[in-house]
């Protein structure tokens, strides 16, 4: 401890001789874990990044830092970017999230927003998206246009995030075509385009039509592209160049708004430490386009769906729902609530296969 | 016209000043690449190889210099003695995990006790856990004949499922919400691998990977092991002859980059890293390769070298987030380097001679 008062005390003592230099210009730095030109996760960030300058000009500055391993590096990496003057940092994976931490408690001046954790402090906030809404009418879409019945699900690990989406996608599946089954394949990386391929080819020789993803990559889309009749969706990016298919729709990660809100923040001295987790409703996930691959009604019983999540008449997760051992979860009509959905790692009724643990 | 003549004996100056003339041909054509990325070369240069040390902040990135390198020096000192003797360990990264998850698995089944044999328990633990996942290529190699190259480099892959199913199964926090990832040491004090002198960047890592530099070059200069590796490197033949018992020696070479591999994983799990996570490994055992190449497999160079790696990363990032320079961009440079000093070596086993033109 004794260094570290140092350490935060020189970081103050710069800060204070920086901030004068930086004063009109606002300093926003990225931490990513994959490469901006993933197409997928970190892209759609990268977006954000782009719209943050877009939005302020020449009153921002930003700068960014792609595949940072989630360990000791990210620590230096955020540390390297507060002391260089950076005012607002945005850790953009779960895996920052004990370093996000250490390095906001060293610089109490700077704002630290990390994405899809739960530890905050006086400066660190956290932001996810709800992207089981988007699951959700991924999950009518497939359920209503596989013809084999089996639906392969490339999971990437079994955090929470990922477990609600495989269960709103299954449910909602299940509602239209009670004959579902799904097949999940835990591919344990978020962006590997040789695994995902490989999983995806592995789950279509079993017999999927449907390759539902929760990996960053286009590698799967690819797979799908080469067997007839297979379809897929675009993840955290639209994904189009697959478009009309096998891609006929996708989950798109919107940050732009919150990213350009949160930096509009720092600048009027407003920012404080929030807990952000928005949906549909707020424009932070979106549906991509529904091709044409689509028939028209369930292309429009899936916007219909995305509009009831959207305008709050319908929550993904509505009883009557059981987890997978039979043991009643919700009531007819009682919602699932925030803390059991943020930390869920169970599946409902009539999955297969165990979560791996 | 050029033409290369092979040297009676190796030349002791260019082995010597070989990688240093790498290391400026390094700078020169990764310049040239900078300048094509329409970055000012001299800018980005001195952001990697100057400022970490001499620059604004150099008072933080000093010690993180001696972070970074630690880990890289651990690996390649026990990585080198193999590769003197001709025996090619490639899986440090696999015994680098095994020892991580095994020292924080000693560490972390007596939480949350405070008392102060833990951290020994953990090095210790950390020491077998890469010992014996080394010793599987050890004795397949001994009893069966199969290729250690690839039996220890299959097993990096088998260790990143045991770590990925560690980090969500058996050593996940129990108050983590579900998310993988094992409890942080930072919050448990008798396991932490606290920094001794935290401006210098000293911890214990640091500490052993000087004291594994020192014994090294004693073993290797004045004990007869160091002797018997250094001839089965040199003339296998004449090894046995000499009374090297082969097995033996692939055991104790393996055994002992496995070992240190091990330590450090748990120095850098208990300490820099923090927690047993699913993306724990960050590449240091694939890295370390290239830095016992780059010390010309000797103690002194070693350290010199891994010095040079984490300077390269550091300074690396800083030009990343300073300049815009994609990492892609960053990575080749540290190819290059690599590449360079191979290319270079040809002056140290090869003479270049000037040959007249034959007049047709």
């Amino acid at each position: 401890m004794r260094i570290t008062s140092i350490l935060a005390g020189a970081a103050l003592a710069l800060g204070l001789a920086g901030g004068a230099i930086a004063q009109d210009k606002t300093k926003v730095g990225f931490v990513f874990v994959g490469p901006v030109g993933d197409g997928g996760w970190t892209y759609e960030h990268n977006q954000g990044r782009l719209a943050i300058e877009a939005e302020f000009g020449d009153k921002v500055e930003t700068v960014f830092q792609e595949n940072v391993p989630e360990g000791a590096d990210a620590e230096r990496v955020m540390t390297q970017m507060a002391l260089g003057g950076a005012d607002l940092i945005f850790t953009t994976s779960f895996g920052y999230m004990d370093q996000t931490l250490a390095v906001a408690a060293k610089f109490p001046n700077v704002k630290f927003e990390h994405a899809t954790g739960y530890k905050r402090s006086d400066n660190v906030s956290t932001y996810s998206a709800r992207f089981y809404e988007g699951r959700a009418v991924q999950g009518h879409i497939a359920g209503k246009m596989t013809k084999t019945n089996k639906i392969g699900y490339i999971a990437s690990f079994p955090i929470p995030e990922v477990i609600r989406g495989i269960n709103s996608a299954y449910i909602h599946a299940k509602r239209v075509n009670p004959d579902v089954e799904f097949s999940v394949v835990w591919a344990y990386t978020w962006f590997d385009p040789a695994k995902e391929a490989d999983a995806a080819k592995a789950l279509i020789e079993q017999g999927a039509d449907v390759i539902l993803q929760h990996t960053d990559s286009t590698a799967p889309l690819a797979a799908a592209e080469q067997t007839e009749g297979v379809i897929g969706f675009g993840q955290a990016s639209d994904m189009s160049e697959y478009a009309p298919a096998p891609r006929v729709s996708s989950i798109i990660d919107n940050w732009a708004p919150y990213y350009v809100a949160r930096t509009k923040a720092v600048m009027d001295g407003t920012w404080t430490s929030v807990d952000t987790w928005d949906g549909i409703s707020a424009g932070m996930v979106k549906i991509g386009e529904i091709t044409d691959a689509v028939p028209a009604d369930v292309k429009a019983e899936a916007l219909a769906l995305a509009a009831s999540i959207a305008s709050g008449d319908y929550e993904p997760f509505t009883g009557p729902l059981n987890k997978q051992d039979g043991s009643a979860w919700l009531a007819a009509g009682e919602t699932a609530d925030d803390g059991t959905l943020a930390g869920m790692s169970f599946y409902v009724e009539g999955l297969t296969g165990d979560v791996p643990n | 016209m050029l033409r290369l003549e092979k040297r009676p004996a190796p030349s002791r100056f260019w082995s010597a000043s070989a990688p240093i003339l790498a290391v400026v041909l390094t700078m020169i054509a990764g310049g040239i690449l900078f300048a094509f990325l329409g970055k000012n070369p001299v800018e980005a240069i001195r952001t990697i190889f100057w400022d970490p040390i001499f620059g604004e902040f150099a008072f933080y990135y000093r010690g993180q210099l001696l972070v970074k390198a630690a880990p890289l020096i651990l690996i390649a000192i026990g990585l080198s003695l193999g590769f003197r003797a001709g025996i090619w360990n490639i899986g440090a990264e696999g015994q680098y995990i095994m020892g991580a998850i095994f020292g924080a698995g000693a560490g972390l089944a007596f939480y949350p006790s405070d008392s102060f044999l833990i951290f020994p328990l953990m090095i210790v633990a950390g020491a077998f856990g890469g010992w014996i996942w080394a010793m599987i290529p050890a004795i397949l190699k001994t009893r069966f004949g199969t290729n250690e190259i690839l039996v220890s480099l299959m097993l990096v892959y088998v260790a990143e499922a045991i770590l990925a199913s560690m980090s969500s199964g058996l050593l996940r926090n129990p108050d983590g919400m579900g998310f993988p990832g094992s409890r942080n040491f930072k919050e448990f004090p008798a396991a932490h691998n606290d920094f001794i002198i935290e401006a210098a960047g000293i911890h214990w890592g640091v500490v052993f990977a000087f004291l594994a530099v020192i014994s090294t070059y004693v073993l290797l200069s004045r004990h007869l092991l160091g002797f018997q590796i250094r001839l089965t490197g040199e003339s296998p033949r004449a090894a046995r002859f000499a009374g090297v018992n082969p097995s033996l020696l692939i055991v104790f070479c393996l055994g002992l980059s496995g070992a240190l591999a091990g330590l450090a994983g748990l120095f850098e799990v208990s300490g820099p890293a923090g927690q047993i996570s699913i993306d724990f490994n960050s590449g240091y055992g694939f890295t370390a390769i290239i830095v016992a190449f780059l010390g010309r497999l000797n103690p002194i160079g070693i350290l010199l070298a891994g010095l040079l790696m984490a300077l390269t990363y550091i300074g690396g990032e800083a030009a990343q987030g300073n300049l815009g320079l994609p990492a892609a961009a960053i990575q080749l440079l540290q190819g290059m380097l690599l590449f360079f000093l191979l290319a270079v070596d040809v002056l140290s086993n090869f003479r270049i001679r000037r040959t007249k033109n034959e007049v047709a």
